[in-house]
């Protein structure tokens, strides 16, 4: 039987939703689920691993894996291989885990699938789908020579079972005798929102030059907050410098695909549409009926943003708090 | 000391792409390629380093097929890049066997102090060769670095991360440094710089004498299109009407809300 493993990415002593899709996959694909947690959390985190299909959980609890460091994390991960054995390694392209997993693989000598889309596992073929050529096309993927199939899966793109209250795990502490590091992280400097990132978001409403003016973000961020949603803007109004470049959806920007996206004052150039089209529910809203945004849209509202956008905030919070 | 960048040439996101008859490659036929956008930061910050310490080169390496990739190492040596190694090789080799020959690459010429990249390539999008190079090299390395500074076997980096958020990191020289957006504002090659550029005799190596010996870790099963798009609804009214009918239609169609 082979053994997949979960590298499981925390946040606010809960484990992330990420993990939640990946141990649910896992465990549905009837093999053995392993997590693997690292930082002096972990022990709390068990249960959660346990409920969404956990059957083995590791941990590495030392103080030094409560922050990323590609150099330390990559011997935690040739560790972890060497000890729990798995077959399969499913993580998130998140900041961490598209950081660390190609170097990860290499180490190992196996193939790293990096932001897929799709995953099937039957036995001990493992094939995984993933937007290339900025989207425009689709390739599925699969493993040749690779002791370790590593896959790392965009967020929200694989369903969350229910979890399994009261369900149990086994527990293993992993230790790593630490060699020297070239790489030393100095500092973290938070952003200055505390809300979901873009690439993890469920919810995006993203703004362009059609908003005419930084200062009408907040128009967009009263309707994002109603919605609990992640504001987000395109190339044009990044350059122009009204928002921060980590806000920047699209070709040098981020790749988004949450449940719902709502493009505000954007034409939808190809460098934005890029980013954002496997989102699952597009909205459009624009006072041009040719651009192409809505070439892309399930849902087109033509007229004056500065109109449509109070009267949406106030028809989502109707609907929402009912 | 000399300072590296790994180019990778990809077709111009403007482009429309064809499945070729394989169903496992794209018809390069009507293509216009590009240098990878992410790779501008990284020319700009290799020259800019170069610069601000004398005596030091830039070199530029790709690995690709030649007779196309020699086109983005000239854009490069326009930048103001010193010189140019061509790794001729076959569309197509996966982020291992890439990894691999730029390795191999960098250890045959050695004496390198800094190697920069883009974060990712915008065709297979798989940000993966910057850091498995590392690995083959045993050096450090970062990735979506929008902040860059040497000083003497130091080197300090701003990394973007999730929420806006940035990782302020130290490495030991030699390190992979691979470039975000932000980082610098690429300079446009200048008249005399292609002149140049053009007359550069470009150094070619044959994927095989680098006898790295890797084979693929990942294959294309199969390349498909994405599914059309039922077309979209538009929605009437003013605004009101056009935002009562999207709430109701987001609540009881598409079931997001």
């Amino acid at each position: 039987m082979s053994k997949i493993l979960i590298f499981v990415e925390s946040a606010n002593g809960k484990i992330k939703r990420s993990a939640q899709e990946l141990l649910s996959a896992a465990a549905r694909s009837g093999q053995t689920v392993a997590a693997l947690i690292g930082g002096t959390h972990a022990a709390s985190l068990v249960n959660d691993c346990a409920a969404y299909g956990a059957t083995e959980v590791h941990s590495f609890k030392d103080a030094s894996f409560d922050q990323y460091n590609s150099e330390l994390f990559t011997e935690m991960m040739s560790k972890a291989v060497q000890e729990i054995k798995p077959t399969v390694i499913l993580a998130s392209a998140s900041s961490i885990g598209r950081d660390l997993f190609p170097r990860v693989a290499a180490h190992l000598n196996t193939g790293v699938l990096s932001d897929c889309t799709e995953l099937t596992i039957a036995g001990d073929t493992v094939t995984a789908t993933r937007p290339v050529y900025s989207g425009k096309v689709f390739a599925k993927m699969g493993f040749e020579n690779s002791p370790v199939k590593i896959v790392l899966m965009r967020a929200n793109q694989l369903s969350i079972d229910p979890p399994k209250v009261g369900a149990t795990a086994s527990v293993q502490e992993h230790t790593l005798n630490k060699s020297d590091l070239k790489t030393l992280i100095k500092e973290i400097v938070k952003g200055a929102t505390e809300k979901m990132d873009l690439t993890e978001a469920n919810i995006i409403v993203s703004g362009g030059r059609g908003l005419k003016d930084a200062a009408n973000f907040k128009l967009l961020n009263e309707l994002a907050d109603v919605l609990g949603a992640t504001v987000g803007a395109s190339r044009a109004v990044v350059d122009a410098g009204w928002v921060s470049h980590g806000m920047q959806v699209g070709q040098t920007g981020k790749t988004v695909a949450p449940t719902l996206y709502i493009a505000v004052g954007i034409s939808g150039a190809i460098q934005h549409l890029a980013g954002m089209s496997g989102s699952k529910v597009i909205v459009a809203i624009n006072n041009d009926a040719n651009a192409p945004i809505f070439q892309k849209a399930t849902y087109g509202l033509v007229g004056d943003l500065f109109e449509i956008l109070p009267k949406l905030t106030e028809e989502f919070k109707k609907a929402l708090h009912h | 000391m000399k300072i590296f960048v790994c180019l990778k040439q990809v077709p111009d996101t403007e482009t429309k792409i064809k499945i070729a008859s394989d169903s496992q490659s794209i018809d390069t036929t009507a293509i216009k390629w590009v240098m990878n956008p992410y790779d501008e930061y990284a020319v700009e910050e290799s020259i800019k380093v170069r610069d601000a310490n004398p005596g030091s080169q830039v070199w530029v390496v790709s690995v690709g097929p030649k007779k196309r990739t020699v086109e983005a190492i000239r854009t490069a040596l326009a930048m103001g890049a010193d010189e140019g190694i061509a790794v001729d090789s076959p569309e197509n080799l996966d982020s291992y066997q890439t990894a691999k020959a730029l390795a191999a690459v960098l250890q045959q010429e050695g004496d390198y102090k800094v190697v920069f990249t883009g974060k990712l390539a915008i065709d297979d999008n798989a940000s993966s060769v910057s850091q498995m190079l590392a690995e083959f090299l045993k050096v450090p390395h970062a990735t979506v670095v929008s902040k860059f500074s040497l000083s003497s076997e130091k080197i300090n980096v701003e990394r973007d991360v999730e929420g806006g958020a940035k990782e302020i990191i130290q490495l030991m020289a030699p390190a992979v440094i691979a470039a975000n957006k932000g980082l610098n504002m690429p300079r446009y090659a200048s008249l005399p710089g292609i002149m140049k550029a053009k007359k550069k005799v470009i150094k070619e190596i044959e994927l095989s004498s680098l006898s790295t010996g890797a084979s693929a870790k990942t294959k294309i099963i199969s390349l498909s299109l994405p599914a059309e798009k039922p077309a979209v609804k538009m929605l009437a009214g003013d605004a009101s009407a056009q935002a009562q009918a999207l709430v109701k239609a987001l609540r009881d169609d598409s079931k997001v809300l």
